[in-house]
C-alpha cells in the first residue's frame, strides 16, 4: 500500500479489513467487528496513546459505525481530539463528530468552544476544518455562538475560508431563517467577489432564496443575465473549464435562478432571451456535462415567458436527446418533453415512436419517466391506451410506493377523462384487485358513489344497465381468492344497493354471495360490516316488495355470530337487521327506501320539530335551556366549585350530573339563541329525515337555520365527467325534479356533448405496425380530437376539483370556445393543455357577453335539442334520479362521509351567477355555440370512441 | 442540494457514506440496503438515474455509476441537475481519486477513510456543490497531507479521556 500517502495505516487495520471483506456470512462479520470493538474500547482509554494511533482508531471507529454498528462509546475521544493542537488530530477529531454526532447531541457543546476558537485561528486550514463542522454540527440554538465569527470569515482574504463561510450561513438559513434573517443581504454583496468560486458558491443560497421569494430579487435579473453572459462567453479562467465547458455548475445555477425570475414575468424573461438562445447555439452536446447545460436551458425556457425562437431551439435539443443512444439522454428528454409540452403542445407528436420506444425500454427509471410523461398529456382520445398501459405497468411491479402511486394516477385519469361508464368500472376494477389497499378509501367511496348516481346519461335505463353490470361484474370477481379489502367493502355495498335491483339475480343469490364473504373475510370486520348492511338491505328490499323472506341457514348461523360479536357496530348491524326482517312492508319501506342512496338527507340541525314539544314544557314550567357559552359566562367559566356551589344553593341537591343530556333536547327553544347553538356538539342525525317531517309538520325549516345546516352546496363532485351547480337553496324532492330539466342545464351539457372535430391525420413513414397504432392512439395521430367537459382542464385538475365542478356552465363553455379554435387552426393540433385560444376574446364587455351567453345556451339547447337528446350524455341528467326522500339509514351511518357530498344537487336554480363568473373568461361563446351546431348540421356524426383504434391494444 | 454520498462495493458493502442531513446508523444502513438492492437488481446499459422517492422519501434523485467493483451513489433534491450530478461522479471517482491513489481500488477508499473524506469536503459542503476544479482539489488536500505531516513528527495525546473531563 504504497500510495496512502501521508496517511499511514497499521497491519491491524489492514487485517480487519481484510477479515470483514472475506467474511463469508453476516453472522461471521458481525464477530469480527464485535471483536474489533472490544479491542477498541480497551486501547482507546489507554494513557498516552500516540497521535498517530489515536487517529487511525478513531478511523476505525468510524469504520466500524458505518458498518452498522454502535461505536458511541468512542464519541468522547472524537470530541477530545478536536481540542487538540495538532492539525492532523484535530481534522481527524472533527471528521469523526461530524459523521457521529448530530447537532442536538450532548457532546455539541463541549466542541462549540473549540469551533470559536478555531474560527479565529490564523491557519486557514484549521479555520476551513471549523467551517466544515459549523455546517453539521451547529443548531438552532449555538448559531447565536458563531455567527459573529462566521460573518467575519466572510471577508477573510483565502477564497477558500469565503467560500465555506457563505456555505455555514447558507446552512444557518436552512436551520433557522429567523435567525439570520437580517444578515441575508451578504449572500447579494458576495455575488459581486473577485473570485468566481466564491460567487459561485453565493449561488446556492440565492437559489434558495430567490425559490422562497421572487419578488424581492428581481432587481437582480439583469447581473444575473451578465454573469451567465460572462461565463458562457468564456471570460473566466481556463481553470474553471470543466470538459472544455466554461464553469458547467455555475451556467447550471444561474439557468435554475432565471427560471425562478423569469416564470411568469415578461420584462423579466425578456432579458435573458439572448444569453439562453446564445448557450443554446454554444453549448457542446457531445459531452455529458454540455447536454446537463442543455438540459437546463430547456428547463429555463419552459419556465419563463414563453419565446418562439427559443421554444425551437429547446424542441431540437429534445429530438437530439430522444434520438440519442444513451439512456441518460433519452430520461433527460423524456423529462424536458414534459415540460415543454405545456407550452407548445404539438411537439409531443413529432417524438411519439421515441416516446412509445421508451414505454417498452427495459430500463425501468426510463419507462416510469414516460409514464410521466404520458400521464400529463392524457386526454379523453387517449385515456384508454395510456391507463390501460398503465395499469398492466403496475402489476408488474412490486415496489408498492410506485404501485400507490401510480394506481392512483390511474383513478385520477380515469375519473377525469373516462370515454364510458362500463370502461370505468372495469378500469376501477382492475385497479382495485391488483393495487388493493394501497389505493386510497375515498377512491372506493366515489366508486360506489358513482354506481348510485350514474354517469349522467339521459336516460334511467343507461344508469340501470351501468348498475347491472357492475353486479354482474362483482359477481364474477367474488369467486376470485384473497381479494383487498377496500374493494370488497365496494363490492358488497354494490350488491346490497342494486343486486336484486334488475330482478336478474335472487335474493337468495345475492345473500349467499354475502354471507360467503362475511365468511371468507372472517377477521375483516369492516368487510363483515357492509356484508351484514348489504343483507339488510336485500332483506329489506324484498319485504317492501311484499316477497316472502326466507333467510339462509349461513345468514342465519352469521347473524348468530354477529348478535354476539366483540364488536359493538357489528352487533348492532345485526341487531338492526334483525329488527327490520321483523317490520311490515310499509314500515321497512320507509326505512329502507330502494335505491335512495344518494338522496338528500336533510340535516335539521337545530332540532326545529322539537320546538313545539318545548313550548308545552316550558308552559308547564320547566326551566328554558341555556346555552353552554351563556352558562359559563354566568358561571365564571369552568370553574367547577362555583358551579357546584351555584347548583347546589340553588336546588340543595346536586343535579350536574344528570344534566348533560339536557342541551340535546331543549336546545332549540328561544330562536334568539340559535346562533351559538353551533358550541353544542350536535349529534349527528340517526333519523331519517322524513320522520322529522312526518312527526312535526307545522315546523318549516327557516332561515336562521338554513345557515347552520351541513354546508353542502358547492362540495365537489368527484367525477370528471359529470358536474354540478352549487345550489344555495334547500328544497324538497319535487323541486328538484322538475328544477333537473331546466333548459340551463341541459344547453350546457349539450353543447359540452358535442366537443368533436374531424383529424384526418395519418400516423407517418411505416415502422413497426403495432408501434404506429399505439402511437395514433396516444397521440391521437388518426382520430378525432373528442373533448369532453373535464379536458380542457388538466392543469386545473384534481388539486382544484371544487373550483371546476362548482362551475359547470363555465367549464363547458370554455370547452366550447376552444372548440371553436380547432376550426380555424389545423386539425392535427394536439389538444394536450390549455389551447391559446381561449384567451383571445378576454377583453370583451362582459355583461355583453352575459348577455350574448343567456340566449346563446338557449339557442344551442333549441338547436341541439333533437339530436343531442338521444345520446349526448347529460350532466345534470345524472341528477334526476337523485330526487330526495327518505334517506336511506345504513347509509347514513355506515357511509355518511359518502353520502353527505351527494346532497342538495340543483342545477339550475343558480344559473345566473355561474354564468356571470363564466363570461369573465372566454371567448365569445355564442360564436363557438352556434359553429358547434354547424358543425352538427354538416353531418359530423359523434360518437365516442373509434373502436377499430383500440381494437389491436385493448383486445 | 445533495443529500447524501455513498460508495458501496458490487456485494453491497458500503466503503463510504456520507448524509449531509443528520440519520441514526440504523437508518443509514437500511437506506443503504435498500439502495443496493435497487442497484443490483438494475441490468446493464440502462440510465444512471433511479427514482429514489420510496426509498428517500419526496423529491428526491438517485444518480449512481459503477466504476470497476464500486457503486458510486449521490442522492440529491430537484434543486440539482441529474446529468450534473452523474459528472460529479466522475469528478470524485475518477479525475481526483485516480489522481490521488492511481489505479483506484476498493481498498484505497477503506484505508484513506480520512483522505476521501477531505476530498468529498472540499467539494460538497452542506448539501452544496462547492468546487468542481479537480487541480483545486487536489491542491487543497495535498496542502492539508503536508501540514499533517509536519504535526505528526512529535507524538502522545497526553490523558485519557476521563482524566480529561474531570479536569
Amino acid at each position: 500500500m504504497g500510495s496512502q500517502g501521508g496517511f499511514y495505516q497499521s497491519k491491524e487495520f489492514l487485517d480487519l479489513v481484510k477479515s470483514i471483506g472475506e467474511a463469508r456470512s453476516k453472522a461471521e462479520e458481525d464477530r469480527i467487528v464485535l471483536n474489533e470493538i472490544e479491542t477498541l474500547k480497551r486501547r482507546i482509554s489507554e494513557p498516552d496513546i500516540p497521535k498517530r494511533k489515536m487517529k487511525e482508531y478513531i478511523i476505525r471507529l468510524v469504520y466500524i459505525e458505518m458498518l452498522g454498528h454502535d461505536a458511541s462509546f468512542g464519541y468522547i475521544h472524537a470530541v477530545k481530539m478536536t481540542h487538540d493542537d495538532s492539525l492532523l488530530v484535530k481534522r481527524t477529531g472533527y471528521l469523526a463528530v461530524t459523521l457521529f454526532l448530530n447537532e442536538d447531541h450532548d457532546l455539541i457543546i463541549l466542541i462549540v468552544n473549540t469551533i470559536q476558537k478555531d474560527l479565529k485561528s490564523d491557519n486557514y486550514l484549521v479555520v476551513c476544518a471549523a467551517l466544515n463542522a459549523v455546517c453539521k454540527l451547529i443548531n438552532e440554538e449555538t448559531i447565536p455562538a458563531v455567527l459573529p465569527q462566521v460573518m467575519e470569515l466572510l471577508a477573510h482574504p483565502k477564497e477558500a475560508v469565503r467560500k465555506k463561510a457563505i456555505m455555514a450561513l447558507h446552512r444557518f438559513y436552512q436551520k433557522s431563517p429567523s435567525s439570520v434573517s437580517h444578515l441575508v443581504s451578504n449572500f447579494r454583496k458576495r455575488l459581486c467577489d473577485n473570485d468566481p468560486g466564491v460567487m459561485g458558491a453565493t449561488l446556492c443560497p440565492l437559489f434558495e432564496l430567490i425559490a422562497r421569494d421572487v419578488n424581492s430579487y428581481k432587481d437582480l435579473v439583469i447581473s444575473f443575465v451578465s454573469i451567465l453572459k460572462q461565463v458562457a462567453e468564456r471570460r473566466l479562467s481556463k481553470a474553471y473549464d470543466y470538459h472544455q465547458m466554461p464553469a458547467p455548475f455555475i451556467q447550471i445555477k444561474l439557468l435554475k435562478i432565471l427560471a425562478l425570475l423569469g416564470s411568469g414575468d415578461k420584462q423579466a424573461s425578456e432579458n435573458m432571451y439572448t444569453v439562453v438562445g446564445d448557450i443554446f447555439r454554444k453549448c457542446d452536446s457531445s459531452s455529458n456535462i454540455g447536454n446537463a447545460v442543455l438540459y437546463e436551458c430547456i428547463c429555463c425556457v419552459s419556465s419563463i415567458y414563453p419565446n418562439p425562437k427559443l421554444l425551437e431551439s429547446a424542441a431540437d435539443v429534445i429530438s437530439r436527446f430522444l434520438k440519442s443512444d444513451s439512456h441518460n439522454l433519452k430520461y433527460m428528454g423524456i423529462d424536458a418533453l414534459g415540460r415543454l409540452i405545456k407550452i407548445s403542445p404539438e411537439i409531443a407528436e413529432q417524438h411519439q415512436l421515441a416516446v412509445i420506444d421508451c414505454l417498452e425500454d427495459p430500463d425501468d427509471t426510463l419507462k416510469r419517466k414516460t409514464f410521466e410523461l404520458l400521464y400529463k398529456m392524457t386526454k379523453s382520445t387517449n385515456v384508454e391506451v395510456i391507463v390501460d398501459r398503465m395499469i398492466d405497468y403496475m402489476i408488474s411491479i412490486n415496489d408498492n410506493h410506485y404501485k400507490t402511486e401510480i394506481a392512483s394516477r390511474c383513478v385520477e385519469l380515469a375519473e377525469q377523462f373516462a370515454p364510458s361508464n362500463q370502461w370505468f368500472i372495469q378500469t376501477m376494477n382492475r385497479v382495485f384487485e391488483h393495487a388493493g389497499d394501497l389505493v386510497n378509501i375515498k377512491v372506493a367511496h366515489n366508486l360506489m358513489r358513482l354506481i348510485a348516481e350514474g354517469f349522467g346519461e339521459d336516460d334511467d335505463n343507461a344508469d340501470t344497465k351501468l348498475r347491472s353490470s357492475a353486479v354482474e361484474s362483482y359477481l364474477r370477481i367474488l369467486g376470485e381468492p384473497k381479494l383487498p379489502s377496500v374493494f370488497l367493502q365496494v363490492i358488497c355495498w354494490v350488491l346490497g344497493e342494486y343486486g336484486t335491483a334488475d330482478g336478474m339475480f335472487s335474493a337468495s343469490d345475492i345473500t349467499g354471495k354475502l354471507c360467503d364473504v362475511a365468511e371468507a373475510y372472517s377477521n375483516d370486520e369492516t368487510v363483515k360490516a357492509y356484508a351484514t348492511t348489504a343483507l339488510m338491505k336485500i332483506y329489506a328490499f324484498e319485504i317492501a316488495a311484499r316477497r316472502k323472506v326466507d333467510m339462509l341457514p349461513e345468514c342465519q348461523s352469521l347473524m348468530e355470530e354477529l348478535l354476539a360479536s366483540h364488536s359493538t357496530d357489528l352487533q348492532q348491524r345485526a341487531y338492526e337487521l334483525q329488527a327490520v326482517i321483523g317490520l311490515d312492508a310499509h314500515a321497512v319501506a320507509c326505512i329502507m327506501p330502494s335505491d335512495a342512496s344518494c338522496e338528500d338527507i336533510e340535516v335539521d340541525r337545530d332540532l326545529s320539530f322539537l320546538n313545539d314539544y318545548i313550548q308545552e314544557a316550558i308552559e308547564k314550567g320547566a326551566q328554558p335551556y341555556i346555552p353552554e357559552s351563556e352558562r359559563s359566562g354566568m358561571l365564571n367559566i369552568s370553574n367547577f366549585r362555583n358551579q357546584d356551589h351555584h347548583e347546589a344553593s340553588s336546588h340543595g341537591l346536586r343535579f350536574e350530573a344528570y344534566e348533560l343530556p339536557k342541551p340535546a333536547v331543549q336546545s332549540r327553544i328561544p330562536q334568539t339563541l340559535i346562533a351559538s347553538t353551533e358550541i353544542v356538539p350536535v349529534p349527528e342525525p340517526m333519523y331519517p329525515r322524513e320522520s322529522y317531517q312526518t312527526t312535526m309538520p307545522s315546523i318549516p325549516s327557516d332561515a336562521g337555520s338554513a345557515e347552520l345546516k351541513l354546508r353542502l352546496e358547492g362540495v365537489q363532485k368527484k367525477w370528471g365527467r359529470s358536474t354540478y351547480t352549487p345550489a344555495t337553496s334547500t328544497s324538497n324532492s319535487t323541486s328538484q325534479k322538475t328544477v333537473n330539466g331546466t333548459s340551463q342545464g341541459d344547453g350546457a351539457s349539450t353543447v359540452s356533448s358535442m366537443r368533436e372535430t374531424y383529424d384526418s391525420r395519418k400516423p407517418q413513414v411505416e415502422v413497426s405496425h403495432e408501434k404506429q397504432k399505439l402511437a395514433a392512439s396516444l397521440f391521437g395521430g388518426s382520430s378525432k380530437t373528442e373533448k369532453r367537459p373535464a379536458t380542457g382542464h388538466k392543469a386545473a385538475k384534481a388539486s382544484s376539483h371544487v373550483v371546476e365542478k362548482s362551475h359547470v356552465p363555465k367549464s363547458s363553455l370554455e370547452v366550447a370556445s376552444e372548440k371553436a379554435a380547432p376550426a380555424q387552426q389545423p386539425p392535427d393540433l394536439l389538444d394536450l393543455g390549455e389551447p391559446t385560444a381561449t384567451s383571445t376574446a378576454l377583453q370583451l364587455d362582459p355583461f355583453k357577453q352575459l348577455e350574448g351567453l343567456l340566449d346563446a345556451t338557449e339557442v344551442a339547447s333549441a338547436v341541439n335539442g333533437a339530436p343531442a337528446a338521444s345520446r349526448s350524455p347529460d350532466i345534470m341528467a345524472l341528477y334526476a334520479d337523485t330526487a330526495a326522500g327518505i334517506h336511506n339509514k345504513n347509509d347514513a351511518d355506515l357511509l355518511s362521509g359518502l353520502s353527505n357530498p351527494s346532497v342538495t344537487n340543483m342545477p339550475g336554480t343558480t344559473a345566473m351567477p355561474q354564468v356571470t363568473q363564466s363570461s369573465s373568461k372566454g371567448p365569445n361563446p355564442k360564436d363557438s355555440l352556434e359553429k358547434d351546431a354547424l358543425v352538427r348540421q354538416m353531418g359530423v356524426n359523434p360518437s365516442s370512441q373509434n373502436p377499430n383504434l383500440f381494437k389491436d391494444l385493448l383486445g | 442540494m445533495i443529500k447524501a454520498v455513498m460508495v458501496m462495493n458490487t456485494q453491497g458493502k458500503p466503503r463510504l457514506a456520507k448524509f449531509f442531513d443528520y440519520l441514526p446508523v440504523e437508518k443509514q444502513q437500511e437506506l443503504i440496503r435498500r439502495v443496493f438492492g435497487v442497484l443490483c437488481s438494475r441490468p446493464e446499459n440502462v440510465s444512471n438515474f433511479i427514482e429514489a422517492e420510496s426509498i428517500f422519501g419526496p423529491d428526491s434523485r438517485l444518480v449512481y455509476n459503477h466504476f470497476a467493483t464500486l457503486y458510486f451513489v449521490v442522492v440529491f433534491d430537484s434543486s440539482e441537475n441529474q446529468l450534473a450530478m452523474l459528472d460529479l461522479i466522475q469528478l470524485l471517482g475518477q479525475q481526483t481519486l485516480e489522481r490521488c491513489f492511481k489505479n483506484v481500488c476498493e481498498l484505497d477508499i477503506v484505508f484513506n477513510y480520512s483522505k476521501i473524506h477531505t476530498i468529498l469536503d472540499e467539494i460538497i459542503l452542506g448539501g452544496q456543490v462547492l468546487e468542481t476544479r479537480s487541480t483545486e482539489i487536489m491542491r487543497a488536500v495535498e496542502e492539508i497531507s503536508k501540514l499533517e505531516a509536519a504535526t505528526n513528527a512529535i507524538s502522545f495525546i497526553p490523558k485519557s479521556a476521563s482524566s480529561w473531563l474531570s479536569r
